[in-house]
């Protein structure tokens, strides 16, 4: 754990001193200056579209950083060769990648912490600006606790993303990583499609090679509940658990994976 | 006593070409074994495999056949790395972190408490010379620093065992004499030091044992004493108030004569002419004898013969490194 926990500390002082806070301001920048343009051009719906863009900021700018970060975290120090020295300290390999993952995360959990904050700053001046008339005919209250149902899922959604760019790490270089990282991403959030495939084709392989796509391939869809949190539509506790676990399972599917990779590789 | 490294039949072999893929050797059968407190030179040519040996040693790289152990351990028990230290070759650390940074992370690696870390760190960076620099990002560090900083983060843990991959590389003159008064140190201090090297000075003035290896096998080893002492190539007479005469009777025998100073001579002669032989004709010219000595082979003679002898051998095989899939 000591181990572990260094290697974290390491790749987050790295995110913090390679610019990531940049990040952040210019998160809040454009969350309060798109706020403020949204409350001169719209009535009534102003809250609802400041929700849902702090929500879709917060989860493209972690996704940012996931993809960003994640895709250097080893392929980079196997390039520069620092991983010579690092290996040579008492640390096996799969504590390496734990460090590596935790650090990363821990960086996201800062920054969508941070990022929770602003948005929540933003609805609470709306709030308090807005004549009590206007808001009695909100779906949902300016400052909406039910927001963090979605923050959160967008977290865990945000570690198994973190999780990808790291097993891609651990074996390709970073741009490769990138475009795979990427391309999972999307293919992640169109996943529930291949589930009922054959409602498209006919042709069985096709549906049968959808299907199991569908299984291996993340169902990021999943953690989206965005809409159904802006429209003020309850998310069942249940489903937060039962994502979460799916999530947790996936990011230790996939480090497994990046740790036998990285356990047998060769640093010529 | 158990050796501090032993090295059995290591043998590593890599896959070469994009679209027909096959194996290149480039570490043979390596076998050594380094006692503890000893000084132990790895020396070779570039590409003879000095760091393909280091690196199976500190497991960056898998063998593909053979075994080593450090402190009579497999190489890759992760807790005998805490009682060994690890300098690459051309190191590159992270350039956000100051030196300071780096040393205290990797004391952390090593479970040092935080009292003893920052002791520990400290005195390391003033012993390295790096003291006043503690507080610089390594990216304003230039090529020297950085290896200064290689050896502090080597010798963190105060290592029983350190392995240096090039040293001297990239230091200047004063680096070098800095980092030979360190190994010779920590020689006092019992330490084993296996380090690799194509500088043979620094192996001739601080290897008790040195290893040769070329093309990836190893050519020659033994104390550095027994692989010059013994391999005198002729006699070097130094002598005085020679007569031209007597000079010119000499001067058939002698391979080399080279004037000192008026009548003052270095005579070289050939191993096969013993020396008595000439001396009383010598002194019967009235010449006085100033010092007479075998002439030994240095150490980078013997390296550059085995090394020769090497690629020898490779060409008449079936030819380079075919010869060694």
């Amino acid at each position: 754990m000591r181990v572990v926990s260094a290697v974290a500390l390491n790749v987050f002082r790295e995110s913090v001193r390679d610019r990531v806070p940049y990040n952040l301001v210019i998160f809040a920048v454009l969350l309060i200056g798109s706020s403020y343009l949204i409350g001169q051009l719209t009535a009534g719906q102003d809250v609802k579209i400041i929700k849902d863009l702090g929500l879709a900021a917060t989860s493209i700018f972690g996704l940012f950083i996931a993809i960003f970060i994640g895709i250097g975290l080893v392929s980079k120090e196997v390039e520069r060769r620092s991983i010579y020295a690092l290996l040579a300290k008492p640390m096996s390999r799969t504590q390496f990648i734990a460090g590596k993952y935790a650090g990363l995360v821990l960086t996201l959990a800062v920054n969508v912490a941070v990022m929770t904050a602003a948005v929540y700053l933003v609805l609470g001046y709306m709030t308090w600006n807005e004549p009590a008339e206007a808001r009695a005919a909100w779906d949902a209250p300016g400052t909406d606790p039910a927001l963090l149902k979605a923050l959160f899922l967008i977290f865990v959604e945000l570690m198994v993303v973190t999780a990808i760019a790291l097993f891609f790490s651990t074996f390709s270089s970073p741009l490769l990583s990138a475009a795979l990282t990427f391309g999972l991403y999307v293919a992640g959030h169109f996943n529930a499609d291949l589930r009922n495939f054959e409602h498209v084709v006919d042709a069985r392989p096709a549906v049968w090679l959808a299907r199991g796509l569908y299984h291996v391939l993340p169902d990021l869809s999943a953690f989206d509940v965005k809409t159904q949190v802006v429209h003020g539509l309850p998310v069942p506790a249940g489903y937060l658990v039962s994502t979460t676990a799916y999530g947790a399972l996936y990011v230790a599917a996939l480090l497994l994976a990046a740790t036998v990779i990285f356990t047998k590789r060769d640093f010529k | 006593m158990a050796p501090a490294i032993r090295i059995e039949e290591l043998t590593k072999d890599y896959a070469v070409g994009f679209w027909r893929r096959r194996p290149y050797r480039a570490l043979d059968r390596l076998s050594l074994t380094i006692d503890p407190g000893e000084v132990f030179g790895f020396l070779g040519p570039n590409g003879a495999g000095k760091t393909t040996t280091l690196k199976l040693l500190m497991q960056l790289i898998y063998p593909t056949s053979g075994r080593a152990e450090i402190l009579g351990r497999p190489v890759g028990d992760v807790a005998t790395r805490q009682r060994v230290g690890y300098l690459p070759e051309n190191p590159y650390f992270y350039d956000y972190l100051t030196a300071e940074e780096l040393l205290t992370y990797f004391a952390r690696l090593f479970g040092m408490p935080p009292g003893e870390r920052r002791q520990r760190v400290s005195s390391l960076l003033d012993r390295v010379g790096l003291g006043r620099e503690r507080r610089f990002q390594l990216r304003k560090f230039s090529k020297g620093m950085i290896q200064r900083v290689g050896i502090a983060q080597a010798l963190l843990n105060d290592p029983e065992v350190v392995f240096l991959d090039e040293p001297m590389s990239g230091l200047d003159p004063l680096g070098r004499r800095d980092v030979r008064r360190l190994i010779l140190e920590l020689r006092d201090q019992g330490r084993t030091i296996f380090f690799s090297s194509h500088i043979l000075a620094d192996a001739e003035a601080l290897c008790s044992r040195v290893a040769i290896v070329a093309g990836g096998r190893l050519a020659a080893t033994g104390r550095t004493t027994e692989l010059t002492e013994f391999r005198a190539r002729g006699w070097e007479l130094v002598v005085d108030h020679v007569a031209q005469a007597a000079l010119e009777r000499v001067r058939p025998d002698a391979v080399r004569i080279t004037p000192l100073g008026p009548q003052r001579y270095t005579i070289e002669l050939p191993l096969s002419l013993a020396p008595e032989r000439l001396l009383p004709e010598l002194a019967a010219s009235g010449a006085t004898l100033v010092s007479l000595n075998p002439i030994r082979e240095t150490l980078e003679e013997v390296f550059v013969q085995h090394v020769a002898a090497a690629g020898e051998g490779a060409r008449t095989e079936t030819g380079g490194a075919d010869a060694r899939r």
